[in-house]
């Protein structure tokens, strides 16, 4: 099995109040210096057998209907490699 | 008219009950059910949809049911999404845009003022053309969100069907309460007209108007 990455984050444009209400707890912890939280979904897809570059064009026609909204996501796909 | 269940969908019930009082039978459609039933009409009822999983509508729109209510609505059928049944519309791609985190990060539930910017729908026939209604507004993403030209492309078609008047109750850019396809039989709204149908409870009867609209449509 070869594990495939799907990460989607929210377009730059588009507001993340999620990111934000993170972004202020961080000095109540006392951490400093952060200007700007973005939160985003990462998917470990287990996929039988060998990726190629056909099983990955399928992943990411997966990526583009289901797990990311294009209005408003982009989405980066990526084979994982195991130490 | 057919009020589509999913599993977790909250307002169903309401839904049924307003299109009831509008003088419509009330159908009710399962979302694992790829039958309309013969339905003239169809409400997508507001909640949260298999949890709001991955993102508002997102799992439903690949719902039986839904590959029925878009094959219909392309044919002229009257679909009226609210709520979350909006999030589902945006999901199927039969309304443009998306609904995303109100952005002061609080659901809010109140009495909402609103514009019918549009009276040429499906959905809206009922009112007169600017008219001011209050019904309820109780979400907790639902901030319309489209790029620019979109925007400025629902404004030149007249397909903005509703804007909030008294204050933007949580991001929702231009005001945007509702909007239309380019035919004007799929109406996607965030507020709920159906919580505004009986003097007893809720704000008023504003909200009667989008169920007997449809009425005239598809007597």
């Amino acid at each position: 099995m070869t594990r495939v990455v799907v990460e989607v984050m929210l377009k730059p444009e588009i507001l993340d109040p999620q990111g934000k209400a993170v972004q202020g707890a961080l000095p109540r912890l006392g951490f400093e210096g952060i200007s700007d939280v973005r939160q985003g979904k990462r998917f470990e897809l287990e996929v039988d057998g060998e990726v190629t570059d056909a099983r990955l064009g399928e992943v990411r026609d997966l990526a583009e209907r289901l797990l990311s909204n294009p209005v408003i996501e982009d989405f980066r796909v990526h084979v994982e490699e195991r130490a | 008219m057919g009020v589509v269940t999913f599993p977790g969908s909250l307002d169903d019930v309401d839904a049924r009950r307003a299109v009831a009082i509008a003088g419509h039978e009330p159908v009710t459609l399962w979302h694992g059910e790829p039958d309309l039933r013969g339905v003239d009409a169809v409400v997508l009822p507001g909640g949260f949809s298999y949890g709001d999983y991955l993102r508002c509508g997102a799992i439903s729109r690949f719902s039986p049911v839904m590959a029925e209510v878009v094959a219909a609505a392309d044919r002229g059928l009257p679909v009226l999404g609210i709520c979350n049944g909006f999030q589902v519309l945006c999901e199927s791609h039969l309304l443009p845009g998306a609904l995303i985190r109100n952005d002061h990060q609080k659901f809010v539930c109140r009495d909402q003022r609103l514009r019918i910017e549009n009276n040429r729908t499906a959905w809206t026939s009922a009112y007169d053309s600017r008219a001011e209604v209050t019904v309820v507004l109780k979400n907790g993403e639902g901030s319309f969100v489209a790029d620019e030209p979109t925007l400025d492309m629902l404004e030149r078609e007249g397909r903005v069907v509703a804007r909030y008047l008294g204050g933007n109750p949580n991001g929702s850019l231009r005001d945007i309460a509702g909007i239309t396809n380019e035919r004007g039989n799929v109406v996607g709204l965030m507020p709920h007209p159906e919580h505004a149908v009986e003097a007893l409870c809720g704000p008023g009867t504003d909200g009667l108007g989008f169920f007997t609209s449809a009425l005239a449509q598809v007597a």
